[in-house]
C-alpha cells in the first residue's frame, strides 16, 4: 500500500482540488478589476498551475495530515499504519511535505512527520473488499484560527436556535478576518461534545464545494451564510473585498441538554484533499471523498473533466 | 509597482504607504517563532550584518538539499501576528526596515514601524511555489540543527519578490481599515 499513499500524498500536496479551482476562479471574477484582492487571487491560480506542473507542494506549511481510512475486516490497522507512516516519512524525504511534527515540551521536531498522534488517522471497517483512503491537508494558519462557542453567548445575542447558529458563524469568521489565509471553506458541527463537534466540522472539508446538504434546514442555512459572509468585505487575506468564503458546509450532532457547541475548522483557500481506493493492489485516485458520499453536486455529469 | 533593493534606506522606507506594491531585491532572512523567541531573549549578535536595513520574512519555507546546495521547494508566508509579542523588540534591536508576511499585525508592530522607520509587507497566503521562485539563492542556513527546518534562519537572496504594503511607518495601516470596516457589516448582520 505504501506506494499508493504516497502518491495520496503527493497528490493533495501539489494538486489543488478542482471544484475549489473552480470556487476560487469565481471568487477572482468577483473581485474589481486592478483590486489587491483580484490580483492575489490570480497569483493564487497562478501557484497552483506551476505547483501541479512542477510536482511541489502548492503551500509550503503542508499542514496536519488527516486520514480516514475504510478496510476490509481482513485488512489490520497495524499494517494500514505502517504502510502510512512509511509513506509520511518517504514524502518528506521527497519534499511533498514539510517537516511539521514538533515535539509539544522538548520543542525538538520529529524531521519526519512522525509522532504522537501525527499523523491523524481515523479507522474504519466496512463491508467492501477495497481499501479507500480520504486524505486531508490541513495548514497552521486556519487552524489557529479555528474556534467554538457555547450557545447562548449574550455578547453576539445568540440563543439556541437556528439563528444562534447563524450568528455564531458569522462571529468566528468575522473574528478569524484574513489571518486564516481566506477566502475561508467554513466546515461546521453543531452540537455534540466539544471534541466530536470540532472532529465532525473538519469531515465537512472533505464535501464537494458544489454540493447541496440533503437536510433541508441545513442547506438554506449554508446558502444563506454564503451569501452573508460574503458581504463581510474581509476578502482575501483580509485586504478587503467582494470574496471572504468559498464555502459553507454544516452538519449537525445530537447534543446534552446541558451544552449547545457551534464549532467551526476553518480551511484556508489551500483546501488540500485526494482520496484513493486501493483493490488487488491496483489504485484510482479520485477528488471525492468518501466522506462526502451522501452529498450530491446538482448538475454533476454534465460538467466535463479537466484534461 | 516600487522596486526596493535590500539593504534599503530609512528615507526610502518611510516613503512608502499602504496600499504601495513593492518588489523586493536582495537578502531576505525568514524567521517565526522560535527564531523570534530567541531574537528577543538572546539578541544573537551573528544576525545584525542581516538584518540592519534588511528585512525579516515570516516564512518556514520547504527547502530541498542537493549536492549541498540549498534550494527552496515551497516559501510562502506564515501567519505574523504570532510575532506581535515580539516583533517591536527586534526591530528596534536590528533596525530591520521590511516585515514580510501574511495577515498584518497588531498595534505594537505599527507603533515600532512608525519608530524605527519600518513597513510590513504583505505577501500572498499559499502561494508558496511562486514564491519559492523569486528566492533566486539560499545562501546560508542558521540555527538548523537546532530550531529545525521551518524555523531555521534561511538567509534568502530575492529577486522580484512581490508584495503589498499594509502597514506604513506613518501609522497607516489596510487591517485597521477593513477590521473597522467588517465589523460594521458584522454588527448589522448580528442585529446588534
Amino acid at each position: 500500500m505504501k506506494k499508493h499513499f504516497l502518491e495520496l500524498i503527493r497528490r493533495a500536496a501539489t494538486d489543488l482540488p478542482e471544484d475549489v479551482t473552480r470556487a476560487i476562479e469565481r471568487g477572482r471574477d468577483a473581485e474589481a478589476c486592478g483590486s489587491t484582492a483580484r490580483s492575489a487571487l490570480d497569483d493564487v491560480l497562478r501557484n497552483c498551475e506551476v505547483a501541479r506542473a512542477s510536482s511541489r507542494p502548492l503551500c509550503q506549511d503542508t499542514g496536519t495530515n488527516i486520514w480516514y481510512v475504510y478496510r476490509p475486516a481482513d485488512v489490520r490497522e497495524r499494517e494500514l499504519t505502517r504502510d502510512i507512516l512509511a509513506a509520511t516519512r518517504e514524502a518528506t524525504r521527497r519534499s511533498y511535505l514539510r517537516p511539521n511534527a514538533v515535539d509539544s515540551i522538548t520543542q525538538v521536531n520529529s524531521g519526519d512527520n512522525t509522532g504522537i498522534r501525527a499523523p491523524v488517522v481515523h479507522f474504519h471497517e466496512w463491508s467492501r473488499k477495497t481499501v479507500h483512503a480520504d486524505l486531508l491537508l490541513k495548514g497552521g494558519g486556519c487552524e489557529n484560527v479555528a474556534a467554538q462557542l457555547s450557545l447562548p453567548d449574550g455578547s453576539i445575542k445568540a440563543g439556541r436556535d437556528v439563528e444562534g447558529v447563524r450568528k455564531a458563524i458569522i462571529e468566528m469568521v468575522f473574528r478569524a478576518q484574513g489571518r486564516g489565509c481566506g477566502p475561508g471553506i467554513i466546515g461546521v458541527g453543531v452540537g455534540g461534545d466539544r471534541a466530536t463537534s470540532m472532529v465532525v466540522a473538519k469531515e465537512q472539508l472533505f464535501r464537494l464545494l458544489e454540493d447541496r446538504n440533503p437536510d433541508e434546514t441545513l442547506a438554506k442555512l449554508e446558502e444563506r451564510l454564503f451569501a452573508e459572509m460574503n458581504t463581510l468585505g474581509i476578502g482575501p487575506m483580509g485586504f478587503g473585498g467582494a470574496t471572504t468564503v468559498l464555502g459553507v458546509k454544516i452538519a449537525k450532532l445530537h447534543r446534552l441538554p446541558a451544552s449547545f457547541f457551534v464549532s467551526v475548522a476553518y480551511m484556508c483557500w489551500a483546501c488540500r484533499r485526494a482520496s484513493v481506493t486501493i483493490s488487488c493492489d491496483r489504485a484510482t485516485f479520485s477528488q471525492k471523498a468518501q466522506l462526502a458520499a451522501g452529498y450530491v453536486v446538482p448538475g454533476e455529469g454534465k460538467r466535463r473533466p479537466r484534461a | 509597482m516600487i522596486t526596493l533593493n535590500l539593504p534599503v534606506s530609512e528615507s526610502a522606507v518611510r516613503a512608502l504607504k499602504v496600499g504601495d506594491e513593492v518588489s523586493l531585491h536582495g537578502v531576505v532572512v525568514t524567521a517565526r517563532d522560535a527564531a523570534h523567541k530567541l531574537m528577543i531573549e538572546k539578541h544573537p549578535g551573528f544576525l545584525r550584518p542581516l538584518l540592519e536595513d534588511g528585512a525579516i520574512y515570516h516564512c518556514g519555507p520547504v527547502m530541498a538539499c542537493e549536492n549541498k546546495v540549498w534550494r527552496a521547494v515551497a516559501a510562502g508566508p506564515t501567519t505574523s501576528i504570532r510575532e506581535e509579542p515580539y516583533e517591536a523588540d527586534v526591530m528596534e534591536h536590528y533596525k530591520v526596515r521590511v516585515i514580510i508576511g501574511k495577515g498584518g499585525m497588531g498595534p505594537k508592530t505599527l507603533e515600532a514601524c512608525r519608530k524605527v522607520g519600518a513597513v510590513y509587507v504583505h505577501a500572498v497566503g499559499g502561494a508558496a511555489v511562486v514564491q519559492a521562485d523569486w528566492i533566486t539563492a539560499v545562501e546560508d542556513v542558521l540555527m538548523l540543527d537546532e530550531l529545525g527546518a521551518p524555523e531555521a534562519f534561511w538567509v534568502c537572496r530575492v529577486t522580484g519578490f512581490k508584495g503589498v504594503v499594509t502597514m506604513d511607518a506613518n501609522g497607516g495601516s489596510l487591517h485597521d481599515v477593513v477590521l473597522k470596516d467588517t465589523k460594521e457589516k458584522r454588527d448589522a448582520l448580528l442585529g446588534l
